[in-house]
């Protein structure tokens, strides 16, 4: 046993048992939070096998912005467990079946030696530049496209978003530039003729 | 010894789970998300194994962009839920049913 198999293995039965932990729990705050550890978990194991830059950005984009979302939204809406866990029990079995099926194919499929997959995996530090530096080139050449279509992606969806959620409040004071620049001098400013008054000296009241 | 088929029995359970999740959970749209997004995590473990076992960055640059398409799914699926909220006072599958599918 080297120290990665051990560490593999604890990060291994670390991510299923928070797997189990999201779709068993009662609380969505508690199935949320568990999904935050099974998300940390697998940056651990990304980082076992070396995807540094990935592993990072697993836990800023996922831990830190969408996983937060999600506690935002569940704890915004006032659900109702109660109703929502009626009936829970009664698909556990189809669930479970298919779940069971699921996995019985692709462990025949992906274990063992008819896939040519078990060769040992060599860990350790990679000789050569770093796995960012790589990424980022193969990123900017390469794959520049996809990349500006992902950017397209991620604007769109800010606007669905905030368009979906963004409500208009009738007491609210905005300014409508339209108006604004179609607003003339004369409309604002009216100028009078009128005598001059007298001069008063200075200090008078 | 750690081979690469470990990682993709891992990976396997993960995706096994979730699916159960969905099926478990079939009320409660915040649960079915959260168990997509766990689906989700399980194929970029897989991408990350491939890509390390064959030394090939382009397993890294999928799992970039399905981080990125993830995380822009997520976001509009967490508003279309605020949403239907605001509309229905709830958010049980079973309500949602305007459209009369």
């Amino acid at each position: 046993m080297t120290y990665e198999t051990v560490v593999f293995y604890v990060l291994a039965a670390i991510i299923v048992g928070s797997g189990l932990a999201v779709i068993f729990s009662r609380n969505a705050v508690h199935a949320a939070l568990a999904l935050v550890l099974s998300f940390f978990t697998a940056s651990g194991i990304w980082l076992l096998l070396g995807a540094e830059f990935l592993a990072v950005s697993l836990i800023l984009v996922y831990v830190g912005a969408v996983m937060v979302l999600f506690l935002f939204v569940v704890m915004m809406l006032d659900i109702n467990i109660a109703r929502m866990k009626e009936g829970y029990w009664n698909y556990l079995l189809p669930g479970l079946v298919v779940a069971g099926i699921l996995l019985a194919e692709m462990i025949l499929v992906l274990g063992g030696r008819h896939f040519g997959s078990d060769g040992a995996i060599t860990f350790g530090l990679n000789i050569g530049e770093s796995n960012t530096r790589s990424l980022g080139r193969l990123l900017y050449t390469q794959y520049i496209y996809a990349f500006e279509i992902a950017a397209v992606i991620l604007l769109v969806a800010i606007v669905a978003a905030i368009g979906l959620t963004m409500r208009k409040r009738k007491d609210n004071k905005y300014v409508d530039p339209s108006v604004q620049f179609l607003a003339k001098k004369e409309d604002r400013v009216r100028l009078v003729s009128m005598p001059p008054e007298p001069k008063k000296a200075r200090g008078d009241v | 010894m750690i081979g690469l088929s470990h990682f993709l029995i891992l990976a396997a359970v993960l995706f096994a789970i979730s699916v159960a999740g969905i099926f478990l959970n079939r009320k409660n749209i915040i649960i079915i998300l959260m168990s997509i997004e766990l689906m989700l995590l399980a194929v970029n473990i897989n991408f990350v194994a491939f890509s390390h076992f064959l030394q090939n960055l382009d397993g890294q640059i999928f799992v970039f962009f399905i981080l990125t398409v993830a995380a822009a799914e997520s976001a509009i699926g967490l508003a279309i839920l605020v949403c239907l909220f605001r509309n229905l006072r709830s958010i049980n599958v079973d309500d949602v049913g305007q459209l009369r599918g």
